[in-house]
């Protein structure tokens, strides 16, 4: 199998060695890094190309790396029916820099981008029809982006007086609690909180009581 | 409005002549009962209820209807309309996005109506408690009779709630809601 996608992103790279910027195999799958700018021709070259005609768009996603410049990157899944094959095409972009829609290559780009645009706030050019697709009427911000809070700004209730449902600012009865739920048997710390005396007075005088059991 | 407090005998001497009296329609093929007792009767005997299944509770809830507990023999028939449902049973979680259809969906059923509020999702927002599109509990947007917890509840966690609604409905007693 790694042979076969060996043998297959060679090929890529030969024929779009300009619009190709890297390739990687991991895990038994072929990545092919890309720019925005480069990216409809690529997935043209990857849908219509015989050796490859990875004609089904499974998923267009983002990833959020908030340290990064370019903090976004956005990823097509592709699935060769054909050759039973399938492919991940990355490219990195930020808030700002457009990225050209898949629409006109694969018709079920159009949602996908705009789950991405959604909850990303990644910005497709030429898209037909970018809107929000999952999230609330009227919502502000993008939900995955990693500096956005988990509860969000706005909670809703029903007015009994303005018969309608109203949005409030976000008020919590109790702050949300991360517990660990570590295994003691795995990953953590040897020393149970509270016994650290034990391994103190174990640890200095080893001589005497080693014999106790 | 519209509350009948049961007549309840005062004396000896008048629960002698209730009986009596009852005795008597009874011999001629009469039966006497308080009227709310009654309507309460007959509300219970015909539930219907509208399937508002958001999440996983929604499958728990066609459970409910199937032949291992069924439902339809307390009289609490699944009704996909607004208009002759009588409980609404919220099975899932309450999105933000969903709550004013929710509310309206509720607002076109007719008096009297009841809400059954299914699981931990629409109890208080259960795991998606702290979500940013999750309204915490579906008692904010309309009001709720009857809690079934679970997550999700059995069916037989929900034939409970429904059987708890019916005992509200015949305790409360009243005509007008």
């Amino acid at each position: 199998m790694s042979e076969a996608l060996k043998e297959l992103g060679d090929h890529i790279v030969q024929a779009q060695a300009d619009v190709v910027s890297k390739t990687e195999i991991r895990l038994g799958e072929l990545m092919l890094g890309t720019s925005p700018d480069k990216v409809t021709a690529l997935l043209t070259y990857l849908r219509d190309d015989p050796k490859c005609l990875f004609t089904q768009l499974i998923d267009i996603c983002g990833v959020d790396w908030p340290e990064r410049e370019k903090r976004f990157d956005v990823v097509y899944n592709l699935l060769s029916v054909k050759n039973n094959q399938r492919i991940r095409v990355k490219l990195m972009t930020d808030e700002t820099t457009p990225v050209p829609s898949a629409a006109s290559v694969y018709s079920s780009a159009g949602w996908f981008e705009r789950e991405t645009y959604d909850l990303y706030g990644v910005w497709f050019s030429d898209h037909p029809d970018l809107r929000r697709i999952l999230t609330d009427y009227g919502f502000e911000g993008h939900p995955l982006r990693k500096d956005f809070p988990l509860t969000g700004f706005v909670e809703l209730r029903w007015d009994d007086v303005q018969k309608r449902v109203v949005y409030e600012p976000v008020k919590l009865a109790q702050e949300f609690r991360r517990f660990d739920f570590l295994s003691p048997w795995e990953g953590a710390p040897k020393v149970l909180p509270g016994d650290e005396k034990a391994q103190e007075t174990a640890a200095a005088p080893a001589a005497a009581p080693a014999k106790a059991n | 409005m519209g509350v009948i407090t049961p007549a309840k005998p005062n004396t000896v001497a008048e629960a002698a002549l209730s009986r009596a009296l009852n005795d008597e329609l009874a011999d001629k093929g009469f039966v006497v009962a308080q009227l709310d007792k009654l309507v309460t009767w007959a509300r219970t005997g015909s539930m219907w209820g509208l399937t508002f299944g958001l999440a996983c509770c929604g499958v728990e809830m066609i459970h409910c209807w199937m032949s291992r507990y069924d439902l339809d023999r307390f009289g609490f028939a699944p009704m996909p309309s607004p208009r002759a449902a009588d409980v609404m049973i919220v099975a899932g979680t309450l999105t933000n996005k969903m709550a004013p259809a929710l509310r309206k969906v509720y607002d076109q059923m007719a008096e009297p109506r009841y809400v059954i509020s299914m699981g931990s999702c629409a109890n208080g927002g259960g795991y998606y408690h702290y979500s940013y599109s999750v309204v915490r509990g579906c008692d904010r947007i309309v009001p709720v009779d009857v809690y079934v917890p679970g997550c999700p509840p059995t069916a037989e966690a929900l034939l409970y709630g429904v059987l708890q609604l019916q005992k509200k409905v015949r305790r409360t007693g009243t005509l007008v809601r």
